[in-house]
Parts: structure tokens; C-alpha cells; sequence
């Protein structure tokens, strides 16, 4: 197989997503297309030559040609996240290659009904696949479930809303595990069982799911659901994050 | 794409003894994360067997107290994995492959190894590789037993290879006349995968 190529990509827009989220876009001369769910590195470069990299779910569906979306969450202490969010401008250069990863994709070949569970930016990868999904006028069957703290967190809300649309297969649920908005009546805890049962109810077994976020809530629901029958094989997860320990 | 500057990037170095520790395009943690393409298979220690099989003149399988017969080893070693991250001096306790190998004629024609587990997941490695010390199947971290989400009961350590080869929930070792590529090794990703020459990807 051919290696895959180091490209540069200008950032065309900055967008922020939420108090400590950015997307970023960045326009490509050769890329080669991805399935939603991939993910490429990024590699950092400083004037002595240090370099380090990282790698970053592509947010963006493949029918968004020529260009990528990616969403960056800051990480106060960390090396890469606040450049990108505090140093990176409309008009820089991101050295980049991929697209990476072979198993946590889904496209409308797949079929469904998908079941997508994200917590917090993990959410972004399964945009992706939402994105592609409605790019592909496909009312395959989809139900996302998305843990955040608060409000504030929440990335991408405006869109969700509209891809959620009346007619579109597609469910939206949200559980605020910090704050809930005034007047929430929806779910308001941690990711449990009980939750998750009545989400993947109308799928029953035969849900595709795809579980990324935190280490602990991906460990969690990938847990309950094998727990609650589940095939294991079709719960595909994608963790960041430390342990906990 | 050599000369590219990114412009305002100054990067955190790490003091002269650590940054030389850290192979190519890695960054250092002090946590321990946890990478796994689906749900963490929980197979208890009185339904764990391992098995050595393939091309050998007799398969060998040994029970969970069996295997805690055999005679270990500790070592502490640095850790890297593909998604970017390094762990410097990781405690790990368990039975080498020499060890596993005293027990089993190998066909001088398998000079591959596939490492298999619980949950289907498979990784090639070269036996030439996992000799000598270089492989081991370890089942305590830090002095306890190993956890499930970092690959417990046992898991197996190639630390010289990014970490996707170092198995968790490793059942067994299948020896093999080819190459074949494992579960990773078949979705783009490196046959080798020597952190030290970044062989991340196909093709690297």
C-alpha cells in the first residue's frame, strides 16, 4: 500500500463550537477522500525542528469534497490543543496526513439502525457519520445519544437539531450530567442501564452501535450493553482520555 | 514536506533524558490511556486457558493456575503507542515467550506468530521478535493483577513494537509459515510497527 502522504492544509475558517471547542477547516490539494469515523494526524513542526503529533477525528462528511472539518477541544495544559485554539489563524498551514483507521467507520453501505452513543467531543466522529447520512438522503434508522456536563458543552446543537428534523429517522437525545437547562425534562445523570435500554429500544439486537468519549463512559456503555445481549462484535468504541486511576 | 515551520509553534520539551526516550512524533504521559476497538471481554480466570498451536509438533494449553506455575519475570520498560502517546517505565510482570516455548516444538517453518484473544482481536508478530526476551505474556501491572480494560488477565508486551501488538486479553500464540497480517495490520496499519522508525501505517 502507498504511504500515506504528509499534506498541508490552510485553514479556510475557525469556527467556535462551544466555550472550549473549535472546528477547524481546512482546505486540501489532494485528499483522498475518508469514511466517516476517520481520523488523520496532525504533526506540529518548530523552528529547531521539534515536532511532535496527534491525531483528530475527522468531524466532516466525505461529501464535504476538497476539505476537512476537524473539532479541537482545549485542553488547558496541553501541547497541541491550546495552539490550535489560541495560536492558529485563518490562512496557516496544518501538516496533516491520512485518512487513519479501518474499524470505527460507518457509512449508508452498512445499513442500520445505528445506535450512537458520544460523550462530551466524542461526539465528533459520530457528526461525521450523521453528516454523511444526511448528505446521503438515507432515513436509515439513527438515535444519538449524547452525554454532556452542561449546555454550554454541547457541540454542534444547532445542527443536531436540524438533522433531527421531522421525517429524518433520525433521534437526538441529550443527558446533562452536571447541569440540565431550565426546564429539562429529559435525562439528567450519567449513562446507565436503565437509560440505555430505553434508547436502544426500538433497535433492539440488531443495533449498530458506535460508543467514543471518555475512557470511563465508553468503558461503561460498552460494558452494559454487551451486558444487556448486545453482539460485542457489532459495538464498535473509540476511547480518549486517561483511565481514571 | 521537509521546511514547513508552523508558524508559532514552540512545543514542550521535555528534559534532554526523557526527550531521548521518546521515539518519533510522541508525546509523553504519566497516565495510563486505554485503546480499544470494542467492548472489554471479561473472561474469568477459571474459564482462561492459553494455547500454543499452529505450526508445532503438539499443541500445548495451559489453565489459569497452570500458567501462574510457570516461572516469571518483571521488567520495566517504556511503552509507545501508535495514536501518539509514550510511557516510560512500565512494571510488568510475567512469562516470557522463551519461557512458553520450553514447553513446545515450533516447526522450524513457522517462523511467524499470530497472537490471539478474547474478542477476536489478532496481531502478527515475527517470532524472531518475541524471543530472547523480547516477548512476554504479563499479567500483573504495577504489582497488581492486571486490569481488565489494559488487557487483564494477561496481555501480551512486545515493548520494542507500538503497542496494538502487545495484545490484551491474549489467549494464545498461533505459529504461522507467513506473514499474515492481524486485525490492525489489516486496516492500514503497519506489518512491523517499530516505534523507533515510525512504522505507524502501510507504507511507512
Amino acid at each position: 500500500m502507498a504511504a500515506l502522504e504528509w499534506q498541508l492544509g490552510t485553514v479556510t475558517t475557525i469556527q467556535t463550537e462551544t466555550p472550549k471547542t473549535k472546528s477547524f477547516f481546512l482546505a486540501l490539494p489532494k485528499w483522498m477522500g475518508h469514511r466517516p469515523g476517520h481520523h488523520i494526524d496532525l504533526r506540529l513542526t518548530a523552528p529547531d525542528g521539534y515536532r511532535t503529533q496527534r491525531s483528530y477525528s475527522i468531524a466532516s462528511a466525505p461529501e464535504l469534497t476538497g476539505q476537512l472539518e476537524l473539532t479541537v477541544d482545549l485542553i488547558p495544559d496541553g501541547e497541541v490543543s491550546p495552539y490550535l485554539h489560541d495560536v492558529v489563524m485563518q490562512g496557516d498551514l496544518l501538516e496533516l496526513r491520512g485518512p487513519i483507521g479501518g474499524y470505527f467507520v460507518w457509512d449508508v453501505s452498512l445499513g442500520g439502525p445505528l445506535l450512537l452513543v458520544g460523550g462530551g467531543s466524542g461526539v465528533v466522529p459520530l457528526m461525521a457519520m450523521l453528516r454523511h447520512r444526511a448528505a446521503q438522503h438515507s432515513t436509515i434508522p439513527a438515535r444519538l445519544l449524547y452525554s454532556v456536563r452542561t449546555a454550554d458543552d454541547v457541540i454542534y446543537r444547532d445542527e443536531l437539531a436540524r438533522l433531527a428534523g421531522a421525517g429524518s429517522g433520525l433521534d437526538v437525545l441529550f443527558t446533562y450530567t452536571r447541569q440540565a437547562p431550565a426546564g429539562w425534562t429529559g435525562y439528567r445523570r450519567r449513562i446507565d442501564a436503565a437509560m440505555l435500554n430505553e434508547v436502544i429500544k426500538p433497535f433492539g439486537l440488531a443495533a449498530k452501535t458506535y460508543v467514543c468519549g471518555p475512557t470511563l463512559l465508553v468503558e461503561s456503555v460498552a460494558n452494559l450493553l454487551v451486558g444487556m445481549g448486545q453482539p460485542a462484535e457489532r459495538v464498535r468504541t473509540e476511547r480518549f482520555g486517561p483511565t481514571g486511576s | 514536506m521537509a521546511g514547513l515551520i508552523s508558524r508559532g509553534f514552540l512545543g514542550r520539551r521535555r528534559p534532554p533524558e526523557v526527550e531521548k526516550r521518546l521515539p518519533p512524533g510522541q508525546y509523553l504521559v504519566t497516565d495510563f490511556p486505554v485503546l480499544s476497538a470494542g467492548p472489554t471481554p471479561h473472561t474469568p480466570v477459571d474459564r482462561w486457558s492459553f494455547r500454543i498451536e499452529g505450526l508445532v509438533k503438539s499443541p500445548v494449553s495451559w489453565s489459569w493456575s497452570e500458567f501462574q506455575q510457570l516461572p516469571t519475570e518483571t521488567v520495566t520498560v517504556d511503552i509507545s503507542c501508535v495514536t501518539k502517546w509514550t510511557k516510560l517505565d512500565t512494571k510488568w510482570k510475567g512469562v516470557t515467550v522463551d519461557t512458553l516455548l520450553k514447553n513446545v516444538e515450533v516447526d522450524p517453518a513457522g517462523q511467524y506468530v499470530m497472537a490471539f484473544s478474547d474478542g477476536g482481536y489478532t496481531t502478527n508478530v515475527p517470532l524472531n521478535e518475541l524471543t530472547n526476551g523480547q516477548g512476554f505474556v504479563a499479567y500483573e501491572f504495577d504489582d497488581k493483577p492486571l486490569a481488565a480494560e489494559h488487557g487483564g488477565p494477561a496481555r501480551l508486551v512486545v515493548p520494542h513494537l507500538y503497542f496494538w501488538k502487545s495484545a490484551k486479553w491474549i489467549r494464545g500464540l498461533r505459529f504461522m509459515d507467513r506473514n499474515l497480517p492481524g486485525f490492525w495490520e489489516s486496516l492500514g496499519y503497519h506489518i512491523h510497527g517499530d516505534p523507533w522508525k515510525e512504522e505507524r501505517y502501510s507504507g511507512d
